[in-house]
């Protein structure tokens, strides 16, 4: 690797300043399993590496069922899926954290980092999308809110301007006969990046029989993370039955714009956004009905 | 040039301090600064796992974890998997079981092993795949290193009582 | 006293005929290897460890193309960047065109394995070396790589054998041409071989057929993929000589290639092998220990070089990828009549790829009375292909064993049986010429039809049982070694072969065996090449066997040293002394080895055995898998059940490490069979050079292979050793293609059969159907 300086920021605020003053010479480095690479390897360029697993804001995460989820943008993936309440509350984030990488990366890697990331492919977004995440962000100018289907912009890149930081993510309460499921498929059982994945969210109505609320968002079929809104809209009032989700898989499938490449040809990463999106609805489903 | 930083860590229990630039990986301070060749280089990328140790009490790839990042910390290397006396269960039941070939690998296999029965001192053999598939070994074909953790999980279930 | 010949040793050997296993003591047990302790505590040193006073790092600088012409090279600005000590090119090599060498397993172009190493007018592949550099750390020397400037003139590029082949392909090297049946082409091409091997009469055999079915097939380059990556570290002292620690799996091939690429004497090299990481055949060829030695040679300082894993995939040795033909005739009872099969196999950038093996392994397993194979080395610009267990024949397994599967299927006969009904046997003729020795290749197939896998039903939907058998020859070759006795009735064993897998044990057992001794009574030492007598290379699994049998010999050699000793304390005659079970003997007087050894020093002093053996291979070893596997219809993607491998091991000296080879090598198989391969551009580069696309298996991808070992003794070596570490990687791919074909009612011709091929065959057969 080139010379590089690293300085580990104390709180959101020294962040942010080191990153405006150094731009797009500087980079954030949470668990470092992908910008280390990057920086390797020379897809990205840095001069200055900005710690902030030591801004406790971002370390922290809390769960309030009144209030939601906040998780701080460098939080470990280990600690979600470890974390039983949040597990149950927010599953496909949970299914997510348990599969980026193996367990030596999950110790270290962050939902927060995997989303400035901001793959295509990346595991954790459909997952975000499906619960409706949103992104706080500071920046020189003060702090806003970006929902996270909007984040990304195109492959490996993201909304966030100079001297911007992803502070935390914000998730809303969760409600009766509500389930979520992320899947992906690889053509291995674990340490592959997705070749097709799919993150669903519904909520059933009072009889568990309808599907009240949906959102889907699909991985690696789209130049950034595809949030599926109109098959979203179309679940709504639907039986909650496999026709239904297989349906829906086949309207997903309009949707996607997947390429050919190493990880998989074209045609059938779109035969298999239908296949992984009647799963993951059928397992979102059975989660929902299960509480 | 950039400055070295000094970095004051605790390495199998023992208070450590070194200097190293902050391109320097953690592996690349264990092997190099600190003679602690224990941790091997497969692929520097976080794919392979030869280099895990446990950082914290969590099992990482150093090759990911910059020496800088190690001050304040408790790591544990292979090094230190061993107590004065005798060798870890883990350890054991992997020359028993033969559960080595080249041996490359086999570092990286034991503390990740042993973070795993620390944590989970009862794994199902579905466990123990799935959380030792971030380490990869070419020799074995992962049989006989499966066996071996099921029967170091065995000898530590029987140590205690 | 008269020591026996060869053949009254031989005669002595009793591998217990019909059934009654001899008993021994050591051999078949399951010692704690010697180096395991070091190996599970991380103390073990491997070449990447080895610390040096004054050691400075090494990078290679690497062509970012797959085929171009050099046209210039400055590298002024990297010898001033502060820290680099040295930067060297192919100019820096002396020159060898046309220079050839013996290295034992076969002839080298010593100019093709220089330019290999750094590249001559030519870069062949992307990652080809161009330039290297030492600096005071690696990180230095990584950025001095960025200050060279190459100028390179892009050429059309081929990676696939038929393109290769064809009249008007672009032409990798211009003195290339055609040798086939003893004769040289007259215009130059990329297929510096043909091979032809003929028996019978194959166009009557066909006619005779009952049923003849035909098939084509297409194989990636693999790589071995070993965790290790290459490492050398070379110092080259004021006083001319040259000390190389090094990964590899011969410190005498290693030694003896660095000699003739630097035109130095091999004697002023010392190789020293340090503990190696795998290597699978891939650690054979020499890469970084020339250019490790000459910049060492420019900045006076040792030099370390270490590959990085993207490295290893670009610029090593991958196994070929192939395009074969192959065509199979039958009787209606099974009983089959020709063969025909045409073999096209990536040579890589260089001539001298595995196509002979290839070629000879390909109707191994069969008696087949007419039979005609023809081979092609095809030049490619991928990097030059190597050794991967068993080089070539899985390849060649994965085309005949599939077609046998289908004749099985296609003539309604179990396909285990229709492999008894022809498997080869003692006295049948191989199509390439050699008749078959004492073989178990009967018994390998006999043990599966008995085990409780075959045995059991195998019940769900979209699952299926394939079966396979496979063959390697295994080789013989040459092996010394020196055993010192230690006063203390223990034994100092030094031998050459590198440790891949176990081997210094199953050596010392034979070693205690032959002494009566316990397998913690023999130390033995991997040793270097100042100190061990000649040893080829850890490969084509002859370890066990040769340096096994050298073992031995230097054990008979101490033995009669030792019977000469009691001699003189009991004051009789050296042949009146006998050794049995441990105990020297005259009349009633005995002597333990421990007690003798006690007296060594007042009978004249040290004892030292030692041997150089050099037995013929092969010793022929088989094999037969079975594999059940379960396909989601929906993906494609194919779920391993359940592995058995059975192998005829000759004798197991060490079960577990034979257990291990087999469980290895069908592991490695499976990859190949599923998900491994090298993936191109259009550019000709590779795109997957990481362990993250490369994708070999996981924990999480397999269950506990199953293993069977069948004891059929070599007649050739006293214990009835026959190599045991490739033959296991040749009949997976088959084995997986067949349970797949079982499961889903449809063939794959293509190796990997990645999800994305298994569900096109899915939904073809749909649309067929």
């Amino acid at each position: 690797m080139k010379e590089i300086e690293y300085a580990a920021a104390h709180s959101v605020d020294e962040a942010v300043d080191l990153l405006a003053a150094r731009g797009d010479k500087a980079r954030v480095m949470a668990g470092g399993t992908d910008i280390l690479v990057q920086l390797r390897e020379g897809m990205r360029d840095a001069d200055l590496i900005v710690d902030v697993k030591k801004i406790p804001e971002m370390m922290q995460f809390s769960y309030d069922p009144a209030r939601g989820l906040h998780l701080g943008a460098s939080v470990p993936c280990y600690k979600i899926y470890g974390d039983a309440k949040i597990a149950a509350a927010y599953s496909a984030l949970a299914d997510a954290a348990r599969i980026i990488g193996g367990w030596q990366i999950q110790s270290r890697a962050s939902i927060g980092g995997n989303l400035c990331n901001s793959s295509p492919a990346a595991d954790s977004i459909p997952a975000l999308i499906a619960h409706d995440a949103q992104c706080v962000i500071a920046g020189p100018s003060g702090r806003r809110t970006v929902a996270v289907a909007d984040f990304c912009t195109a492959p490996g890149r993201n909304q966030l301007a100079r001297g911007e930081l992803l502070v935390s993510l914000h998730f809303p309460p969760v409600q009766p006969r509500e389930g979520a499921r992320y899947l992906r498929f690889i053509p291995r059982n674990e340490m592959d990046i997705a070749v097709v994945g799919v993150g669903a969210w519904l909520r059933l109505n009072d009889k568990a029989e309808t599907i009240a609320a949906a959102r889907v968002a699909l991985a690696a079929v789209a130049p950034k993370p595809l949030a599926a809104t109109e098959v979203g809209e179309w679940l709504v009032g639907k039986p909650a039955t496999d026709a239904t989700f297989s349906e829906a898989g086949a309207r997903a499938r309009k949707l996607a714009k997947p390429i050919s490449d190493m990880r998989g040809p074209a045609e059938y990463r779109l035969h298999l956004v239908g296949v992984m999106t009647t799963r993951a609805l059928a397992g979102a489903a059975e989660r929902a009905t299960s509480k | 040039m950039v400055k070295k930083s000094h970095v004051a860590t605790t390495i199998n229990g023992e208070a450590v301090e070194f200097l190293c630039e902050p391109r320097h990986s953690l592996l690349e301070v264990l092997r190099d600064t600190l003679h602690l060749t224990g941790a091997k280089e497969g692929c520097n990328n976080g794919n392979c796992g030869a280099c895990t140790v446990i950082l914290n009490g969590v099992p990482v790839n150093s090759c990911l974890v910059l020496g800088v990042e190690a001050e304040g910390s408790e790591i544990t290397t292979i090094e230190g998997i061993a107590s004065e006396s005798h060798l870890h269960p883990l350890q054991q039941c992997f020359l028993e079981d033969a559960a080595l070939q080249c041996g490359i690998c086999t570092p990286g296999f034991i503390v990740a092993a042993k973070a795993l029965l620390d944590r989970n001192p009862n794994p199902s053999e579905h466990d123990i795949r799935f959380e030792l598939a971030g380490n990869l070994c070419r020799c074995t074909g992962y049989d006989k290193i499966i066996r071996a953790v099921q029967d170091a999980a065995a000898v530590l279930q029987e140590n205690k009582s | 006293m008269a020591t026996k010949t060869p053949h009254e040793e031989a005669a002595t050997w009793d591998h217990g005929a019909s059934g009654s296993a001899k008993k021994y003591k050591v051999l078949g047990t399951r010692p704690i290897r010697h180096d395991g302790v070091d190996k599970v505590t991380g103390r073990a040193l491997y070449g990447a460890d080895i610390q040096l006073t004054g050691l400075v790092h090494g990078r290679i600088l690497r062509s970012p193309h797959a085929h171009a012409r050099i046209k210039s090279i400055d590298y002024s600005a990297a010898e001033k960047l502060p820290g680099v000590l040295a930067v060297i090119t192919s100019h820096d090599f002396p020159n060898l065109k046309d220079k050839m060498a013996d290295l034992g397993e076969g002839t080298v172009n010593l100019a093709d394995l220089s330019a290999n190493c750094l590249a001559h007018e030519k870069v062949l592949y992307k990652g080809h070396a161009v330039a290297a550099v030492a600096a005071v750390n690696a990180h230095i020397a990584e950025e001095a790589l960025k200050l060279i400037k190459v100028d390179y003139e892009p050429l059309p590029h081929l990676n696939w054998v038929l393109d290769a082949m064809r009249e008007d392909a672009p032409l990798l090297h211009d003195n290339v041409f055609t040798s086939e049946m003893g004769k040289l082409a007259k215009k130059p091409s990329n297929v510096p071989v043909h091979l032809h091997f003929e028996t019978g009469d194959v166009e009557k055999g066909f006619a005779d057929s009952d049923i003849v079915i035909e098939r084509e097939f297409k194989t990636a380059s693999v790589h071995q993929g070993y965790i290790e990556p290459h490492v050398s570290i070379a110092h080259w002292n004021r006083d001319g000589h040259i000390t190389i620690w090094t990964s590899t799996q011969g410190s005498f091939t290693a030694r003896q290639q660095t000699a003739e690429l630097l035109l130095v004497p091999v004697s002023s090299i010392k190789v020293i092998p340090c503990e190696i990481g795998g290597g699978f055949g891939g650690k054979i060829t020499v890469y970084l220990e020339p250019v490790a030695a000459i910049l060492s040679r420019k900045c006076g300082r040792p030099v370390k070089m270490v590959m990085n894993r993207t490295e290893c995939f670009e610029a090593t040795g991958p196994t070929p990828g192939s395009f074969m033909r192959l065509k199979l005739g039958a009787k209606k009872d099974g009983t089959l009549m020709a063969g025909e099969a045409w073999l096209a196999y990536d040579a890589g950038a260089f001539p001298g790829g595995m196509i002979g093996p290839g070629c000879m392994c390909v109707f191994s397993c069969y008696e087949i009375p007419n039979a005609r194979v023809d081979g092609y080395d095809v030049l490619v610009n991928k990097p030059k292909s190597a050794a991967y267990r068993a080089p070539g024949a899985t390849q060649a397994a994965f085309a005949c064993e599939s077609v046998m599967d289908e004749l099985a299927e296609r003539l309604k006969i179990d396909p285990l049986e229709l492999r008894l009904k022809n498997a080869v046997h003692e006295g049948s003729r191989r199509v390439d010429g050699p008749v078959y020795p004492r073989i178990g290749f009967i018994e390998t197939l006999e043990a599966a039809r008995n085990s409780d896998h075959w045995k059991s039903k195998l019940t769900g939907p979209n699952r299926g049982r394939g079966i396979a058998s496979g063959f390697w020859f295994n080789i013989g070759l040459k092996s010394c070694a020196a055993a010192n006795v230690n006063a203390d009735g223990t034994v100092t064993l030094i031998e050459g072969s590198t440790d891949i897998g176990g081997s210094r044990t199953s050596i010392a057992m034979q070693l205690a065996e032959t002494l009566g001794l316990k397998a913690h009574d023999v130390h033995p030492q991997v040793a270097d090449t100042d100190s061990v007598g000649y040893t080829d290379v850890t490969g084509g699994s002859r370890v066990t066997f040769a340096t096994g049998l050298a073992a031995y010999h230097a054990g008979l050699d101490i033995r009669q040293q030792m019977q000469a000793r009691a001699a003189i304390l009991w004051e009789c005659k050296s042949d009146q002394v006998t050794w049995e079970d441990g105990l020297f003997r005259h009349g009633d007087k005995t002597f333990t080895f421990r007690e003798l050894a006690g007296k060594l020093n007042q009978t004249g002093g040290p004892v030292v055995g030692r041997a150089s053996v050099d037995p013929e291979g092969p010793t022929n070893g088989f094999g037969t898998h079975i594999v059940d596997v379960e396909v989601d219809p929906d993906t494609g993607k194919v779920t391993i059940l359940r592995y058995t491998a059975v192998q005829d091991a000759g004798k197991a000296i060490h079960p577990s490490y034979v257990e291990g080879q087999m469980q290895g090598g069908s592991v490695q198989g499976i990859g190949w069979a599923l998900n491994e391969e090298y993936f191109y551009d259009d550019q000709g580069k590779m795109r997957n050079a990481s362990y993250l696309d490369y994708r070999m298996p996981t924990a999480l991808d397999l269950p506990m292979i199953d293993t069977i070992i069948v004891e059929v003794p070599n007649p050739a070596h006293p214990f009835g050793v026959r190599g045991v570490g490739e033959t296991p990687i040749v009949a997976p791919p088959a084995a997986v293609a067949a349970a797949i074909h079982n499961a889903i009612g449809a063939r794959l011709f293509e190796l990997p059969m990645a999800p994305h091929r298994v569900w096109a065959a899915i939904r073809d057969k749909a649309t067929a159907g």
